[in-house]
């Protein structure tokens, strides 16, 4: 075999395996949703996160708008802090609701924001005062159960 | 009689012990002279073409095969649960994180790697390398770096086409057999498939995978007694060391990578 035609074989096996991993990352994973855009950050503290993780999405009306950067336990207050990723083209007045949904039954979760009707925007780095915690579904039962108790009663 | 087996045991240890001293010798020569072998790097051409390109048909086969059974059993398992929908993204993590990986470093091992075992030690055992070696031409620098970078190189591209025929063969499957919902299957994919976390340690894993299957082989051919059936000897070891190197290693890789968050 020549050596322009061995070049030639192993260029087509290069570019078929780069092609490969680009299908991979934009295809399969989830490179695609990665958004370069800008962002601004917001806080919210919920008293159970529940199974969020960081990287969920935060949605509005059902639409992305950002992702969660990080999730911790502040000392303080003993309650979770989430740092949000919002995407600047998108503004939310003062007295936003940050909800912790789930999408469908067994689904994953994530920030469902309801803006409320305040006239001022949340800036870069404000926090969401008015939350919701997931739902847990222990304490469900445990609730649904004390009321059959008190209905029975 | 006891003394006999001890000393039999111990022997087995210390040969060994020392087989991987020289191991690990011959693999830090190798670093050495790779330097070498870029300056030439057509030498690294040819070898990518006898063990990349000549193993793409039974990786893009194997793939296509391994994607069609996963579309088959996960689609049975996850109907029970009613979860059809979450085919795409079961199909594609166990590829890309564990099956993509391990399985297309095992068939190079098989395809690639047992041939470099035997011609390395073809050559020795015709005298080639020391041939070689007389004209003053390093054989390390100039048969076996070359082939350890092609190797190296090679692995983790047949991965990633392994990884995408067999999401192609779960595809093929699930949604135009079978009939799960198109937009579930992908957007379920996407949803589960992590770039960083899931894509690019596939990637780490198979680029190790490469590493330590293709000096198995190189190893086993350069050490191979200068008989026939001293290559063949050394050919099957190669399969089976770097096989289980490769699941060991698996192991371990998988418990860094994956131990939740």
């Amino acid at each position: 075999m020549t050596r322009t035609t061995l070049d030639l074989w192993v260029g087509i096996f290069v570019v078929a395996g780069f092609a490969a991993l680009t299908v991979l990352a934009l295809k399969v994973g989830n490179l695609s949703t990665y958004n370069t855009s800008e962002t601004y950050q917001l806080q919210a503290y919920f008293s159970n996160i529940g199974g969020l993780k960081s990287q969920a999405s935060i949605k509005s009306s059902g639409v992305l708008i950002g992702r969660v950067a990080k999730i911790s336990l502040d000392s303080e207050r003993f309650e979770a802090k989430v740092t949000m990723l919002i995407d600047k083209r998108y503004q939310f007045p003062k007295d936003t609701f940050a909800n912790i949904l789930t999408s469908g039954l067994l689904g994953e979760q994530y920030i469902g924001l309801m803006p409320g009707g305040d006239e001022a925007f949340l800036k870069a780095g404000d926090e969401i005062k008015k939350t919701q915690s997931a739902m847990v579904l222990e304490d469900l039962i445990g609730k649904f159960l004390y009321s059959k108790a008190e209905d029975s009663n | 009689m006891i003394i006999e087996s001890l000393r039999s045991i111990g022997h087995r240890i210390v040969n060994a012990v020392w087989r991987i001293g020289y191991a690990s010798r011959f693999f830090m020569l190798i670093l050495l002279y790779s330097g070498v072998s870029f300056r030439r790097f057509h030498l690294i051409i040819k070898e990518i073409f006898s063990s990349g390109v000549m193993s793409l048909i039974i990786i893009l086969v194997a793939g296509l095969f391994v994607g069609m059974v996963l579309g088959l059993q996960g689609y049975e398992t996850l109907k029970r649960y009613g979860a059809e929908s979450a085919l795409g993204s079961l199909v594609a993590l166990s590829l890309v994180r564990e099956l993509g990986p391990v399985l297309g470093a095992l068939l190079f091992a098989s395809r690639a790697g047992s041939a470099m075992t035997a011609e390395i030690g073809l050559m020795k055992a015709t005298d080639q390398i020391s041939a070689m070696a007389l004209m003053a031409i390093n054989p390390i620098a100039r048969l076996v770096a070359p082939r350890f970078w092609a190797g190296v190189i090679s692995v983790p591209l047949l991965t990633a086409l392994f990884s995408v025929m067999g999401v192609f063969g779960g595809y093929i499957v699930g949604v135009v057999l079978i009939g799960v919902d198109q937009g579930s299957f992908w957007s379920q994919m996407q949803a589960g498939v992590d770039f960083r976390y899931d894509i690019l340690n596939g990637m780490i894993k198979s680029a190790v995978f490469g590493v330590v299957v293709t000096v198995i082989a190189l190893f086993e051919g350069y050490d191979a007694p200068p008989t026939a059936e001293g290559v063949s000897g050394a050919t099957t070891r190669t399969v089976v060391q770097s096989s289980l190197a490769i699941l060991f290693l698996d192991f371990i890789l998988t418990a860094f990578m994956f131990q939740g968050e």
